[in-house]
């Protein structure tokens, strides 16, 4: 029942907004994200105490054709949650100083996403899952379209357009494997009890994989991603970014994995080039960009490539280098695009040059900053050491060629991070700047909330090892 | 017309909106009942009051928009609202039929009514070239249905359906040509009146050219009932002999799927749009067709309720706005988000239903009707089927990506509460079904 509670708190609040107006709405938003916050934190508790079975609830929708509603609960679909539900109050509370038009629209949409969102993550029957999955890019789109900056039109019916067309693939998988199976089931743990089901694995491992690969996005499914985060407002960006790109991620290791293995093994070394491409390819374009929000899309290519070539590595310091470090790009992405968003703000265009000094005047901001980039840049002892060391540890295990390759995101990331902060924060002072406020209240929340959770994670990986250990293990069978 | 010698206009829509809540009343009760009539020229089944009661439904609520559309005109409201009644008739005669005279009589009675209704604004010329076209392009199909049944006739000595249907079974070795012949003329009429490619023609003129409510009426209900009466001619008679059509109905399904989305993208008049829409929504239909044989009269009905309840809801917000911009281009929409949120946010909830993302009851339409084209090995039509509804999003987005992101334009709408019942009930309704749909999915 517990799955439930964790579905109904975002999706009550998300109508009651509705019935808000002005600054009324997104307080409200703040609030019931700290519910839900909180509620994930007792959630967490009762789980590791008790286990799942706290968590699940079966029921059936319909009985021809055979539709059932699974909702459960893993060491996985915990640091998911937890992700989902650590970023929401802060992805609203960095709105707090800015203006927003019929802001209690946005907030519903914002809720709305976090209640797909956290569907998506407990979902244990295929159906209901893609109903979930579909239903996160309703409210994403229509934030990103209503919101968004240059051009909104027709970036964001791309971007619909080419997810809604992954995932008709994957909804024609479903289908497919719905058919195969013969109870006609698409429940997850019958899926993967009995991947075989009699169907060729061969392309239904593509049907899958192109839907997950256009969410992550792996080259060459990416080309909606650059423009639609530099078009979409911060917080459409950081809920895309931070969260609804690990729903690619998440569903390899959910669902790809376990019900086509064959299908994977059998592509395996193709998902993990593509994948490794991406990582040299982004970072290349990255340090070419003078846009930051565009630098900030590639490096999150380039990110989500490492992490999906951990992923079809295919052994456990792979699995579990990608959770970690699917939690911890989630965290830093947001942090940068909220970075982005203050400059942007305060300056009023995203240009890397054109900008310096800005630590003199600002030199809170400089630093938090700094902690971000150090924590996207894989420095020891920040979240995303930890991920990438394990990521690149696997993929060497897989192949070293391949690993020479990923481990270029080190070194490239570092080259496109650092001189941006360079060029951008330190350099000589540009007298425009000199007026650039440092952080207000909700910034510093914000920031500092994320400094904290880069340098604690950093630090103690452990739990979100210890919960995604059981799963994973099981996954490698 | 009595009402109107006395001077009753005003009561004619509330009797006539009244009758049909009570036919509707009636038409439940005969749930289960299984009775025929008229030396089995009519026959009473699950089937038949199921489709009965959407077509009632359907008539209802066109009924409740027609009080506003024809306020302001002068004439004849007695004489619309006959015809359109009529179109009911024909359409109830389309799903009890159980003798293929009838179902003559009904199609007859049914297309008579609208090629009026579809010319029925005199002075505008668009009207009447959609009347005219729709007449002779129509007169063509029946004469094809017509032949077809009599060649059906000559070679097995019957029009009632069973015994029809017993003769391809009892002469199994040595079917006549004649009633191949029949049966591929009377599929093609039937494909007409469904206006599957490539007897699609007609669809989009006269749908641009009749009144905006008649073609909200024709999407709809004539739809359904050329559906209806063509499924059950598909599993009730020809079953048996199904195999020899299927090829050419695989054909026309691709075809229609693919002409219907493809030609939608680069429409700008709304009407239009939703002319190739249903086009398309035709093609997912033919996919139940295909799978006659496995008795997928659930998948029909499901899909035709979420397909007629998006499209109602999508011209309850079109119609006051068309009268308002004097125009039906998808610009008349432009800034309508600023203008009328509720309304901008209707229609883009109607436009998702029909686009067939969940959580409407579109969606779980197509699903089902996918996971039946599947389980008789479509394999490539449903692949294909999915990939042209990708399509379908892109025309559908264009109204709400007009609603949302054009300008406003000066025309000031005005609210009605008769278009805005029919709205909430369409889109209340499409939610409810999609959230729980197997009181609906496991009808029959």
């Amino acid at each position: 029942m517990l799955s439930l509670t964790l579905l109904s708190i975002p999706l009550i609040a998300s109508i009651l907004i509705l019935f808000t107006r002005g600054n009324l709405s997104r307080s409200l938003a703040l609030v019931f994200t700290l519910v839900q916050l909180a509620f994930t934190a007792y959630a967490y508790t009762v789980f590791k105490s008790e286990g799942a079975a706290a968590f699940d609830f079966l029921a059936n929708w319909s009985v021809k054709p055979v539709l059932n509603i699974h909702f459960s609960m893993d060491g996985m679909s915990m640091v998911m949650i937890m992700l989902a539900n650590v970023l929401l109050p802060l992805i609203v509370l960095s709105g707090f100083n800015r203006d927003t038009e019929r802001p209690h629209i946005f907030y519903s949409l914002m809720l709305l996403m976090q209640f797909a969102l956290n569907g998506v993550f407990i979902s244990f029957d295929g159906f209901i899952y893609y109903i979930f999955w579909e239903l996160a890019l309703i409210p994403i789109y229509f934030i990103s379209f209503n919101w968004g900056g240059e051009n909104r039109a027709q970036v964001t019916l791309k971007f619909f357009i080419y997810t809604l067309a992954g995932s008709l693939l994957m909804l024609f998988g479903f289908l497919f494997l719905y058919n195969g199976s013969p109870a006609h089931s698409l429940d997850w743990a019958s899926l993967s009890a009995n991947p075989a089901c009699d169907c060729n694995q061969s392309w239904l491992f593509w049907l899958f994989f192109i839907a997950f690969a256009i969410k992550i996005p792996i080259i060459p499914f990416h080309t909606w991603q650059p423009d639609t985060y530099t078009t979409a407002p911060t917080q459409g960006t950081m809920l895309l970014s931070g969260i609804m790109l690990k729903m690619g991620t998440y569903s390899l290791l959910r669902w790809l994995i376990p019900i086509v293995p064959d299908g994977v093994k059998e592509w395996q070394y193709v998902a993990i080039t593509l994948s490794v491409i991406g990582i040299v390819y982004a970072s290349v374009i990255a340090i070419m960009q003078r846009d930051l929000k565009r630098l900030l899309a590639y490096s999150s290519i380039a990110h989500v490539g490492l992490i999906s070539a951990g992923i079809f590595a295919l052994n456990l310091s792979g699995f579990q280098g990608s959770m970690v470090q699917m939690f911890a790009h989630g965290i830093n992405v947001v942090g940068l695009f909220y970075c982005a968003d203050i400059i942007m703000n305060r300056t009023q265009h995203g240009e890397i040059e054109g900008l310096g000094g800005v630590r003199l005047v600002a030199p809170k901001f400089a630093t938090c900053f700094m902690i971000i980039i150090l924590g996207s840049v894989a420095l020891p002892l920040t979240n995303g050491f930890v991920g990438e060391f394990m990521l690149l540890f696997s993929v060497y295990q897989y192949n070293t060629w391949l690993s020479v390759f990923a481990g270029l995101t080190i070194i490239l990331g570092a080259v496109y991070m650092l001189r941006m902060y360079q060029k951008m924060i330190l350099g000589n002072p540009v007298k425009e700047n000199m007026n650039f406020p440092d952080l207000m209240w909700n910034e510093q929340l914000v920031l500092v909330s994320i400094g904290i959770l880069i340098i604690v994670m950093g630090v103690f990986p452990g739990p979100i090892l210890e919960l995604t250990e059981p799963v994973l293990k099981n996954l490698i069978k | 017309m009595v009402l109107e010698i006395f001077q009753f206009r005003k009561l004619i829509v509330p009797v006539l909106v009244l009758g049909l809540a009570i036919i509707f009343g009636l038409n439940l009760n005969d749930w289960n009942s299984n009775a025929s009539f008229f030396n089995n020229m009519v026959k009473i089944d699950n089937f038949s009051v199921a489709f009965a009661g959407l077509a009632i439904f359907v008539t209802l609520l066109v009924f409740i928009l027609s009080t506003d559309y024809y306020a302001g005109s002068e004439n004849n409201l007695s004489d619309y609202m006959t015809i359109l009644t009529f179109i009911l008739v024909g359409a109830l005669m389309m799903f009890n039929y159980s003798n293929l005279t009838m179902l003559f009589l009904g199609v007859e009675t049914l297309s008579i009514a609208l090629y009026v209704m579809a010319g029925s604004r005199r002075f505008d010329i668009r009207s009447n070239e959609a009347g005219f076209k729709y007449f002779l392009m129509g007169s063509f199909a029946s004469g094809f249905l017509l032949f077809g049944i009599a060649l059906i006739f000559g070679s097995t000595g019957s029009f009632d359906l069973a015994k029809i249907a017993d003769y391809t079974i009892q002469n199994q070795q040595n079917i006549s040509p004649l009633f191949y012949t029949g049966m591929f003329l009377v599929v093609f009429a039937m494909l007409f009146k469904v206006s599957a490619a490539p007897f699609h023609f007609w669809a989009p003129d006269v749908y641009e050219g009749a009144p905006a409510l008649v073609t909200a009426y024709m999407s709809t209900l004539v739809k359904i009932a050329a559906f209806a009466a063509f499924y059950k001619l598909m599993s009730y008679t020809f079953f048996y002999t199904f195999e020899k059509v299927a090829p050419v109905l695989n054909i026309v399904a691709i075809l229609t799927l693919a002409v219907g989305n493809l030609i939608a993208l680069s429409q700008s008049n709304f009407k239009r749009l939703l002319a190739y829409s249903g086009i398309s929504h035709a093609g997912y239909l033919m996919l139940v067709i295909l799978t006659a044989k496995n008795q997928t009269a659930g998948a029909l009905f499901y899909y035709s309720l979420a397909y007629a309840l998006s499209t109602l809801a999508a011209f309850a917000v079109a119609i006051p706005v068309f009268k308002a911009a004097n125009s039906e281009e998808i610009s008349a929409f432009n800034g309508l988000a600023k203008k009328n949120p509720w309304h901008a946010a209707a229609l883009s909830m109607a436009m998702i239903g029909l686009a067939g993302i969940p959580p409407f009851a579109g969606f779980l339409g197509k699903y089902y009707i996918f996971t039946e084209a599947l389980q008789s090995d479509y394999f490539y039509t449903t692949l294909f089927a999915i990939i042209t509804s990708m399509i379908g999003v892109y025309y559908y987005f264009k109204v709400i990506i007009a609603m949302y992101s054009q300008p406003a334009n000066e025309a000031k709408m005005e609210q009605s509460f008769n278009y805005n019942l029919v709205l909430v009930v369409c889109l209340i309704l499409s939610i409810v079904f999609g959230i729980f749909p197997s009181s609906i999915l496991n009808i029959f």
